[in-house]
């Protein structure tokens, strides 16, 4: 037969045959391996009627600016039809700094909103209702302390803690190995974020207390099976730590949750979705025996790849990120974010974002996609490919045990050089033309098509300083270096920090203020560099 | 062409805080693979540090990635502080999410080239080679 190339691939590098038959299920088992949509182990999707009893929540990443300039944005999106809230942090915020720390300079604002003081977290959320919208938190280093601020906002408006529902990301690990904006070593931090999951636990039922990515691992240039078996190890290795610090497993694994990209290759996307919830399942059974089976359950959030997104002829980006949007829902998210046509060039414009979102809601109202769950089950190719990225996981779950756990081997720099090689691998096979992307390789038209873009102006930063400095006069000095030694005594002798962190705030302590404080205490993370 | 034996050295660095190293990583990669000596200065640097180590390390060029949108305030300082320093001969280029309307100003500021995204990686060993030739 005569066929247009030697070998078909998946984006990922699996070998893809002409046609799936029977054949390729050997073993497979449609109790065992597929079972029903809410029940173990969850292969179809975590509830029994998905999308036919709630849609996913259509949550766009949203900051720029001020906390008055993101406010704003967050009430535009409400009034588009959003259902949750999800804040985009600026650089100087996710390295727990102050607007006026002179890293800080030029970065203000930027790729985020800035938050430095409990006086922005109320201005971000001002006349939004928190008992009403869930709200996740892209923020990870200072996770602890912005959560503070947030629950501290909650507690001015008088709305108790089991009232709050969202999302802090809180996942250090994969800062280490993909995303790079982290504070202090693994093992302290580690514990930081066994504190939060604790504290929620015990006092904010409905939070979930970390987003366990992938999302920032496939950004770096991972395969999709290196995404799954990543974000999956390092989850359990997150249950083992708060499990070992004395919870109990079923206490806190119901608030876990996932983030996943939605890459380009269609069903080799769909088939992670499943491939994760199954793997997740079946390790938190064999490993920790929960009684709840929500424990076993693996929630997630999913965003389109920012990485697939094209500079050149930027409206292309609107028709990549509805393929991967459909293949999230195909997939079986909990929840969506879908990229604006210009956010490879900078955040996005209100038109840009406007028209993602809608995207969404055309999947949702207008393409049927919504009426069945996990349509694609029981096709040979999909549940094949689902076997495959499970299996391939699975593989280097293996090598990962044999080098003595995720901390280890990212301090030998193997996860970073996983990710690193398939990068490399993936940039030849665009550039010798086997993986063809339209107006960048293929179709290139020589006029440059320009789209308007958000602008941030010097002024944010400005602004933004003089704000603090404004904190900074308007505190009691004393109150607020008490609680800072409160909160390095807290950190010192091992206690839960959640509670000195909300004193910290409450008393005007800045964000970096509180990370300088607790550096001295923890440490400074140093990487490994791998090159 | 005695000059041509000698490799050229080239400092590539992450200025400012964002952490995206995927694409500078590559670009270390394929500078190295086209016999370039090439210091790579890790993340997070400020612009005092690249230039202190462009200076120790007495490189000929300075590569820089920026996905941050600080572009505008970190490639004048550091060209600035080249300056200072008495090492305003040594090129500066760049790289990252830099929206063309910047571009410009940035070059009549002294930065020899910006590479868009997706810039083959070939043009990017092309043009370090051809410093070399310059000088």
């Amino acid at each position: 037969m005569n066929e247009r190339k030697s070998r078909f691939s998946s984006l990922s590098g699996l070998d893809i045959e002409r046609v799936y038959s029977p054949d390729h299920l050997k073993g497979w088992n449609v109790e065992q391996d597929l079972g029903q949509p809410g029940s173990f182990p969850y292969t179809r999707g975590i509830y029994p009627g998905m999308y036919r009893s709630r849609l996913w929540t259509m949550r766009q990443f949203a900051g720029f600016g001020s906390a008055d300039d993101t406010n704003r944005r967050f009430k535009y999106l409400l009034a588009q039809g959003q259902t949750g809230l999800s804040v985009a942090f600026d650089l100087p915020t996710l390295m727990g700094l102050d607007a006026d720390d002179p890293m800080a300079r030029g970065e203000v604002g930027h790729c985020g909103v800035a938050i430095s003081s409990l006086a922005d977290m109320e201005r971000l959320f001002d006349g939004i209702p928190l008992d009403q919208v869930t709200t996740s938190m892209t923020i990870n280093g200072p996770a602890a302390v912005l959560f503070a601020m947030y629950l501290a906002v909650a507690e001015k408006r008088g709305i108790p803690f089991d009232r709050l529902g969202g999302t802090i990301q809180n996942d250090i690990l994969k800062e280490y190995i993909a995303q790079k904006e982290w504070l202090f070593p693994p093992e302290p931090h580690l514990a930081i974020i066994v504190d939060t999951i604790a504290y929620c636990a015990a006092h904010v039922p409905k939070w979930h207390p970390i987003s366990i990515s992938g999302y920032h691992i496939r950004e770096a240039g991972s395969t999709a099976v290196q995404e799954l078996a990543f974000t999956l190890y390092d989850g359990l290795a997150y249950v083992d730590a708060a499990v070992k610090s004395g919870l109990d497993v079923d206490a806190f694994a119901p608030q876990l949750s996932f983030f996943f990209n939605v890459h380009n290759d269609f069903f080799e996307e769909i088939a992670k979705f499943r491939a994760a919830r199954r793997l997740w399942a079946r390790e938190m059974e064999r490993r920790y025996h929960p009684k709840n089976p929500r424990s076993l359950q693996l929630r997630c959030h999913a965003q389109t790849a920012g990485c697939s997104l094209t500079a050149q002829q930027p409206m292309n980006n609107v028709v990549r990120t509805t393929l991967q949007a459909l293949a999230a829902v195909l997939g079986g998210t909990q929840s969506l974010h879908t990229n604006s046509m210009d956010e490879t060039l900078a955040l996005p414009t209100e038109e840009a974002v406007t028209l993602a979102l809608r995207t969404q809601q055309v999947i949702a109202s207008e393409s049927e996609t919504v009426n069945c769950v996990d349509p694609l089950g029981g096709s040979y190719f999909v549940e094949s490919l689902t076997n495959r990225l499970e299996e391939g996981a699975r593989d280097y779950f293996r090598t990962l045990d044999r080098m003595g756990g995720i901390v280890a081997a990212i301090e030998s720099g193997f996860p970073q050089r996983e990710i690193l090689d398939a990068s490399q691998r993936y940039q030849k096979e665009i550039e010798h033309k086997e993986r063809p992307i339209v107006g960048v390789t293929d179709y290139v038209e020589q006029e440059t098509r320009s789209i308007p873009i958000l602008k941030i102006g010097p002024e944010v930063e400005q602004e933004q300083v003089a704000r603090l400095s404004d904190v900074r006069k308007s505190r009691d000095p004393f109150k607020m270096a008490g609680s800072l030694e409160e909160l390095q005594e807290t950190a010192a002798c091992h206690q839960n920090l959640m509670p000195a962190l909300i004193e910290a705030v409450k008393a005007k302590a800045t964000l970096g203020e509180i990370c300088a404080a607790l550096k001295e205490v923890y440490g400074t993370y140093r990487e490994p560099v791998v090159l | 062409m005695a000059i041509a034996t000698t490799p050229i050295r080239v400092l590539i660095g992450k200025v400012g805080l964002d952490g995206h190293d995927r694409g500078v990583k590559l670009v270390v990669r394929a500078l190295r693979d086209a016999g370039m000596e090439i210091i790579y200065t890790g993340l997070h640097q400020t612009p005092e540090q690249i230039v202190t180590t462009a200076i120790q390390e007495d490189v000929q060029a300075i590569g820089l990635s920026i996905h941050s949108g600080a572009h505008n305030s970190l490639f004048p300082r550091v060209l600035r502080l080249l300056k200072e320093q008495g090492a305003g001969d040594v090129t500066l280029f760049g790289g990252g999410i830099i929206p063309d309307d910047d571009v410009p100003r940035l070059k009549a500021a002294g930065v020899q080239m910006l590479f868009r995204p997706a810039t083959p990686m070939h043009d990017i060993v092309e043009f370090v080679k051809g410093l070399r030739v310059e000088r």
